[in-house]
C-alpha cells in the first residue's frame, strides 16, 4: 500500500505534467478524417502540435483560433465560426474536435452553446460532426483531456439504444497510455476471438506510422463517424485504465452496452482477465494462440525474474503508466523505490510502494537520491537529464518520447506484448549488475538461469 | 503599456521591411493578422522564450498553466559549453485555485524557492496569457522579489495572446535591454568586444564561428542569447559593435543600444560562403572605425582568403554527386540567397525558395540569384502543392524546417532540418560544408531507391 503524498508545490520543477488539451487533441487523433481545434491563443497549438510530432514523427493535424487580445477581451465566438469554416473549406473533415484551454475557460466561454448557434446558421457545417471538449488546462493532465474528449464524442455522438440488432461485436475503449501498437495488438487479440471490434479513439489507424498514397489535410486513419453511430450494437464495451471509466459509463447510459473496466492489460493475471472477458462474451474457449503466447509469457517470468528480483525502479508518469509498470514490476519482485505521478489517483494507493508522488521531474531525483539510488528508470524522454546526472538507465514509456525512434511501437498489452516488455527491461538490468546489489550475487544468480 | 510597446516595436525604424512601406501599410503594423482555423507558428510567450532561453545560467520560470511550459520544456536544441540550468522548466503550474485567488502570492514563493534551491544568476518571469488575462501583476512582483531577495529578477511580458512567435523575440529583446544591459559594469573592456544577437547556439553553431574571431582577436563579449551567461549579457552595452542576425527579431534592440550607448550595428548572417566572409569584413571595419588596430583589416582580409579558398576545396568532392539535383528550399530564418549560392556553386539547382520572413533587399538578391525567374520565389507553398512537387519529381529534395517535414518523407523524398531543432550546426565556412555533406548523405542515401520501388504484386 502505497501513501499518495501531493506537496501542492509553488514551483514546478522540469514538469512530468502534460497539458489536458493536449490529451483531449490525441484523442481525436484516432478518429478518421479529423481535424481538431484549440480554442486558445496559437500558442496552445503549437507546442502540443510540435510535442506530437516529435513523439510520433508524424504529421499532425491540430489547428487554432488564435485568439488576440481584443478577442480574449469581447469573447472568442467570431474566431470559433471563422475557424470551423475554414477548416471545412480547407481540410474538409467528417469531424472537428473543438478543444478549449485555460486562456478560453478563464474568461468562460460558453463553447457548447456558441458551436450549436454557429452550426444553425452555417450550411457548411451540416455534414461535419463538430464534438466540443472542456478541457482547460489548469486542471487534470494528459490522461483528463483524453477521458474527457473520449467521454464527448460518447455523448455528442453515439446513438441512444434503439432498435439496431446486436452484432458480434466489442467496443473497446483504449486509455491514453496506450500505444498504437498496444492498440493494433488488441484488436489483434479481439480479432482471435472471432469478434469484431470498434476502438474509440484508434490510434493504431492513424498514428501507426505508415505511408499514405496521397496527402490528407487531416488525420490519416482512425475510427469514423458512422462507427461511432453504432456503438450500441456491441455486446460489450472493455475500457482499459482508470481514466476510462466515466467514458464507459457514459456509454453504457447512452447505449445500454454494459462494460467492463480493466486496470491494465499487462501482466500475467491482468491479462487473464482480459483473456475471461473476451471468451465469455464470445461465448467460445481461450484460443490455441493465446494459450501459446500465456504459456511464452510465463516461460518469460521464469526466465527473467532473476534479473528484477530485489532491483530498485524509478517509475514516474501519469497515473495509468505508473499503475501499469509499477505493478509489473512488483508482479516480476522488483522494488518500485521511487513513484511521481501527476494526479492523486486513488487506485495508485494498492501499489507496492511506499509513497507515490504528485510531482514533477525534481521529485523523481529527490526520490531517487533518497531511495540511494535506483537500477532503473521508467518514464518520458523528459527523465533524460535526471538519468544522465546519475548515470541511471531510462526505459522511455509514455508521452512524450521524442529522443528513440518507435515510440508508437512499442507494446506492453496482452501476453506477447508484456513477454516482449520483460524481456527489454530485464535486459537493461541485466546488464547493469546495480547500485546495491553484489556483483557476485548477480553473476550466481545469472549462472544458475544458464 | 504592452499595447504601446507593441506598437513600438510594430513600427521600427531600423528594420529594412517596415522602411520600404508606405506610410498607410506602416501604420497597420508588421504582425500579420492571424486567421482562425488556418494559423500555423507559435505565439509571442514562445517566441520570448526562444530569444531568452539560451541564457544558460538562469531559472526561466513561466507564470502560467502547466501547458506553457509542460508542453514545450528542454525542447529547443540550443546548447551551453557551461551551465545547464536553463534546460531544466520551472513553471507555477497555475490551478482553478490560482485563477480564483490570483497567482502574485504563488509566484514570489516559486521565486524564492527556484532561488534557494538554484542558486541562479537571474531568474527570468514570462507571464503568460492566463496571468495577464487575471490581472497578476509580474512586474510588481519582480520588483519585490529583486528587492528582497537580492538576485536579479526579470519580467518578461510576452503574453501568448500578444501576437506571433516574431513579436515574442522581440519582447524578449526589450526586457534584456529594460532589466538587463547596462546593469553590470565589467572591468576588462576591450577595444576588439562584441556582440552577436539574434544567435541562440542551436546545435553548437557557435563554435563554427567563435574561433574564427578568436583568430583575429576580436572578443564575442556577449552572445544574444546563445551559449550566454547572465552576467556577459547585463555587461555587453560595453562592446564595440553589433552584428544582429536574424535581422527581424532583435533589431529594436540594436537600435536602441546604438542610441543608449552609441554601440554601431549591421545586420548579418554567417549562413553561406560569402555571407560569412561579408560579416567579418564587417565587424573588422566598424571595430578598425572605432579605434581597434587597423591591421585588423588585413588579417582579416587574409583570413577570409583563407577559409574561403578551403570551403570551396572540400565542397567540390560533392560537385559530381550533387549535380543537377534539384532542392527546395523551404525556410523562413536561414538568409536564403546566401544559401542558394552555396547549393549553385556544387551544381544543384535550386527550384524555388521562400522568402516568407526575408526583407524586401534579400528577395532582391535571392531573385538575382534564381536568374530572375520571379516563380521559383514563394511566400507559401501549400503542402499539398509541396508534396505534388515532390511526386512529380519536380523537386529532389527539401530543405525546411520540421514542421513540412512529413509533407516530404510521406512523398518518399530526401528531407534536410534547418531551422531550430536541426541536429547539425549550419554556420560559416564549416556549416556550409557540413550542410551540404548532409545533403550528399541525404539525397545519396541507399534507402531511396528501395521504398520508392513498387511491391513485387503492384508492379505491372
Amino acid at each position: 500500500m502505497a501513501l499518495i503524498v501531493d506537496h501542492n508545490k509553488a514551483l514546478s520543477t522540469s514538469p512530468l505534467k502534460i497539458s489536458a488539451p493536449l490529451g483531449a487533441a490525441l484523442a481525436f487523433m484516432g478518429m478518421k478524417g479529423c481535424l481538431p481545434m484549440f480554442h486558445g491563443s496559437q500558442g496552445c497549438t503549437a507546442f502540443a502540435l510540435v510535442m506530437m510530432v516529435r513523439h510520433f514523427r508524424e504529421a499532425i493535424p491540430l489547428q487554432t483560433t488564435a485568439m488576440n487580445e481584443i478577442s480574449t477581451i469581447l469573447g472568442g465566438m467570431d474566431q470559433v465560426e471563422q475557424g470551423l469554416l475554414n477548416i471545412a473549406k480547407r481540410a474538409k473533415p467528417e469531424i472537428i474536435g473543438l478543444i478549449s484551454t485555460a486562456l478560453t475557460e478563464t474568461r468562460g466561454e460558453d463553447m457548447a452553446g456558441d458551436v450549436k448557434m454557429i452550426r444553425a446558421r452555417n450550411k457548411e457545417l451540416h455534414d461535419i460532426a463538430v464534438v466540443d471538449v472542456s478541457a482547460p488546462d489548469f486542471s487534470g493532465s494528459l490522461e483528463t483531456g483524453w477521458g474527457k474528449a473520449v467521454t464527448a464524442m460518447i455523448r455528442q455522438l453515439a446513438p441512444a439504444p434503439g432498435n439496431q440488432a446486436k452484432l458480434n461485436r466489442v467496443n473497446l475503449l483504449p486509455g491514453c497510455h496506450l500505444t498504437p501498437g498496444d492498440v493494433e495488438a488488441l484488436k489483434d487479440i479481439i480479432a482471435d476471438f472471432g469478434l469484431e471490434c470498434v476502438v474509440l479513439p484508434d490510434l493504431s489507424d492513424s498514428l501507426d506510422g505508415h505511408v499514405p498514397d496521397s496527402y490528407t489535410p487531416t488525420t490519416l486513419g482512425g475510427t469514423s463517424v458512422s462507427q461511432l453511430r453504432e456503438l450500441g450494437r456491441s455486446r460489450l464495451t472493455i475500457a482499459i485504465g482508470e481514466h476510462m471509466r466515466i467514458a464507459a459509463k457514459t456509454l453504457e447510459e447512452k447505449t445500454g452496452v454494459p462494460f467492463v473496466l480493466l486496470d491494465r492489460v499487462t501482466g500475467l493475471e491482468a491479462v487473464d482477465r482480459l483473456m475471461v472477458s473476451l471468451s465469455t462474451v464470445a461465448g467460445v474457449p481461450v484460443p490455441a494462440r493465446q494459450r501459446r503466447a500465456r504459456s511464452q509469457l510465463v516461460d518469460a517470468m521464469l526466465d527473467g525474474h532473476f534479473y528484477f528480483g530485489g532491483r530498485h525502479v524509478a517509475i514516474a508518469g501519469e497515473p495509468s503508466l505508473v499503475w501499469t509498470y509499477g505493478k509489473l514490476v512488483a508482479d516480476m519482485g522488483g522494488i518500485v523505490a521511487a513513484a511521481v505521478t501527476t494526479q492523486a489517483q486513488p487506485l495508485l494507493a494498492e501499489l507496492s510502494a511506499e509513497r507515490v508522488i504528485v510531482g514533477d521531474f525534481e521529485d523523481l531525483e529527490d526520490q531517487i537520491l533518497e531511495a540511494g539510488g535506483c537500477d532503473l528508470i521508467i518514464a518520458n524522454s523528459n527523465a533524460r537529464q535526471v538519468s544522465a546526472r546519475h548515470g541511471i538507465p531510462l526505459f522511455r514509456a509514455g508521452f512524450p518520447v521524442f529522443d528513440r525512434l518507435g515510440a508508437a511501437h512499442l507494446v506492453s498489452a496482452g501476453y506477447r506484448g508484456t513477454r516482449d516488455l520483460i524481456t527489454q527491461l530485464g535486459n537493461i538490468l541485466m546488464e547493469r549488475p546495480g547500485h546495491a546489489h553484489s556483483e557476485h550475487d548477480h553473476d550466481h544468480k545469472a549462472a544458475a538461469a544458464g | 503599456m504592452l499595447k504601446h510597446k507593441i506598437q513600438e516595436l510594430m513600427n521600427e525604424p531600423g528594420c529594412a521591411t517596415n522602411q520600404a512601406k508606405s506610410d498607410k501599410e506602416r501604420k497597420k503594423g508588421c504582425g500579420k493578422s492571424l486567421v482562425p482555423g488556418a494559423a500555423a507558428g507559435g505565439c509571442a510567450f514562445d517566441g520570448a522564450k526562444i530569444a531568452l532561453q539560451p541564457i544558460t545560467d538562469v531559472v526561466h520560470l513561466v507564470h502560467g498553466p502547466i501547458a506553457c511550459e509542460g508542453n514545450s520544456w528542454d525542447g529547443r536544441n540550443s546548447w551551453s559549453t557551461g551551465s545547464d540550468l536553463y534546460r531544466r522548466g520551472f513553471t507555477t503550474d497555475m490551478t482553478n485555485l490560482d485563477i480564483v485567488n490570483g497567482g502574485e502570492k504563488k509566484l514570489y514563493r516559486a521565486i524564492k524557492q527556484a532561488i534557494a534551491r538554484y542558486n541562479p544568476a537571474a531568474v527570468f518571469v514570462y507571464q503568460t496569457c492566463v496571468g495577464s488575462l487575471i490581472g497578476d501583476d509580474v512586474e510588481a512582483v519582480c520588483r519585490a522579489a529583486t528587492e528582497r531577495l537580492g538576485t536579479p529578477v526579470v519580467p518578461v511580458n510576452a503574453p501568448g495572446f500578444a501576437g506571433s512567435k516574431n513579436l515574442g523575440n522581440r519582447l524578449g529583446g526589450e526586457a534584456l535591454f529594460e532589466h538587463v544591459i547596462g546593469t553590470v559594469e565589467p572591468d576588462d573592456v576591450g577595444p576588439t568586444d562584441i556582440n552577436i544577437l539574434g544567435e541562440y547556439n542551436v546545435a553548437g553553431e557557435l563554435d563554427q564561428f567563435r574561433p574564427l574571431l578568436a583568430r583575429l582577436g576580436i572578443r564575442l563579449r556577449a552572445s544574444i542569447t546563445g551559449d550566454a551567461r547572465y552576467r556577459e549579457v547585463a555587461a555587453c552595452h560595453t562592446a564595440r559593435a553589433n552584428m544582429v542576425l536574424c535581422s527581424q527579431a532583435l533589431i529594436t534592440l540594436a537600435r536602441k543600444m546604438k542610441e543608449t550607448w552609441g554601440i554601431p550595428y549591421f545586420e548579418g548572417s554567417f549562413y553561406g560562403i560569402s555571407d560569412t566572409s561579408e560579416a567579418l569584413r564587417n565587424i573588422a571595419r566598424m571595430l578598425v572605425e572605432r579605434g581597434a588596430d587597423p591591421s585588423l583589416t588585413e588579417r582579416t582580409e587574409a583570413l577570409i582568403a583563407e577559409e574561403e579558398a578551403k570551403a570551396w576545396a572540400r565542397l567540390e568532392q560533392y560537385k559530381p554527386r550533387l549535380a543537377g539535383k534539384k532542392v527546395l528550399l523551404y525556410t523562413g530564418g536561414v538568409k536564403s540567397w546566401s544559401v542558394i549560392q552555396a547549393l549553385q556553386e556544387v551544381g544543384m539547382e535550386v527550384v524555388g525558395s521562400s522568402v516568407r520572413k526575408a526583407t524586401e533587399a534579400d528577395k532582391k538578391k535571392a531573385l538575382e540569384r534564381l536568374g530572375g525567374d520571379e516563380e521559383k520565389l514563394a511566400d507559401a507553398i501549400t503542402p499539398k502543392d509541396m508534396y505534388a512537387m515532390f511526386k512529380d519529381g519536380r523537386a529532389d529534395m527539401m530543405l525546411s524546417g520540421g514542421r513540412s517535414q512529413f509533407v516530404a518523407l510521406k512523398a518518399r523524398t530526401p528531407w534536410i532540418d534547418i531551422n531550430q531543432e536541426r541536429h547539425h550546426g549550419f554556420a560559416a565556412y564549416d556549416g556550409m560544408v557540413a550542410l551540404v555533406r548532409e545533403i550528399d548523405l541525404s539525397i545519396n542515401n541507399p534507402i531511396w531507391a528501395q521504398v520508392r520501388a513498387p511491391a513485387p504484386w503492384e508492379q505491372e
